[in-house]
């Protein structure tokens, strides 16, 4: 065989590899992992910070939801399950975080900025109509601009 | 109208100097506060590492004020903890309870491997205990280990560290919070 095929052969065995692996998880209730997901996907993995439990790949991630799964086996609710995320982890897992008075700030502040910019700009505009002075033409002037209106 | 040139700039300098004292001094943002400070450290009963068929609980350190630390061999961050570790537990200010936590979806054989490094480099823990599948280490909510939990006689959480001992926070916060604990 030429090395070309050994790499040919080498990569199918690969992808083969790769696309078992995929196959090869766990074959769980449709119903519990549908939930399962819908879950993972309101929570915040907290090694990757930025990412879902839901996405997530962090060997945490991977046991968190496995303890998900086997809570909503035994028969927990959504609400007792986030509780039970939020006991552990605090608010912050939360992708929505609850309103309350630590958060007010966050989900408030942006509509109070609003508020504020409307009422500056309101007032910048009003000043800016007074700051022009309405100057009338003389009648000199008049004259002039009649004048040059007709040449053009 | 000329005030008003100047706000912009000032409202710059308020911005630079709000990211300026959050960066100086706040705290890091991937450092989340735990719920479980002041709360009750969460039950656990654990087969020991070296003694599978021994275990330990939270129960059995009742009456001690200890440091219970989060470990594992795949975790970078604890083998830069664990020579502090080996100075601190040499001050016998505390003990100092390891949990080994396993991965579920780890199949190496991290009970061998965290004999091995214990015994190579040194055990600094009065007893260290195997979490086979995380589930104490989530019960604690931990992240992103090394985590340590000082906890009080009465089992109550009352400081958490994310991330190595530094000297400083064992110095100035671990050893004179456990001093005052014990005189309680």
């Amino acid at each position: 065989m030429s090395k070309r095929s050994v790499l040919a052969v080498l990569a199918a065995l690969w992808f083969a590899a790769a696309i078992g692996a995929q196959v090869a998880q766990p074959i769980e209730d449709p119903a519990i992992e549908a939930r399962m997901k819908n879950l993972t996907k309101q929570l915040r993995c907290l090694v990757c910070q930025n990412e879902t439990l839901a996405d997530s790949q962090a060997q945490l991630a991977e046991d968190l939801r496995r303890e998900i799964r086997e809570q909503i086996k035994a028969g927990k609710s959504d609400q007792e399950i986030l509780a039970y995320a939020t006991q552990r982890y605090g608010d912050f897992i939360l992708y929505n975080p609850p309103v309350k008075a630590t958060t007010y700030l966050l989900w408030f502040g942006p509509f109070l900025l609003l508020v504020i910019g409307t009422i500056l700009l309101f007032r910048f505009l009003k000043q800016r109509r007074t700051m022009i002075e309405a100057k009338p033409l003389t009648a000199e002037e008049h004259r002039r601009a009649e004048k040059l209106l007709r040449e053009m | 109208m000329k005030k008003l040139l100047f706000v912009p700039l000032g409202l710059f300098l308020l911005l630079a100097i709000a990211i300026a004292v959050v960066l100086i001094r706040g705290r890091d943002p991937h450092e989340i506060p735990s719920p479980l400070i002041n709360k009750a450290a969460p039950a656990f009963q654990l087969p020991q590492l070296h003694e599978p068929r021994k275990t330990l609980s939270a129960q059995d350190m009742r009456g001690k004020v200890w440091l219970l630390n989060f470990w594992g061999t795949w975790c970078i961050a604890c083998r830069e903890e664990h020579p502090l570790l080996l100075d601190y537990a040499k001050e016998n200010a505390l003990p100092i309870v390891g949990v080994d936590y396993k991965y579920s979806s780890d199949n190496s054989d991290e009970r061998a491997a965290a004999v091995q490094l214990l015994a190579q480099l040194g055990n600094p823990y009065s007893l260290t205990v195997y979490d086979d599948n995380g589930r104490v280490s989530i019960d604690y909510g931990v992240y992103g280990a090394p985590e340590s939990f000082l906890i009080d006689k009465q089992g109550v959480i009352r400081f958490k560290q994310i991330g190595p001992i530094t000297e400083e926070v064992w110095r100035k916060s671990i050893v004179p919070l456990a001093r005052q604990l014990n005189n309680e």
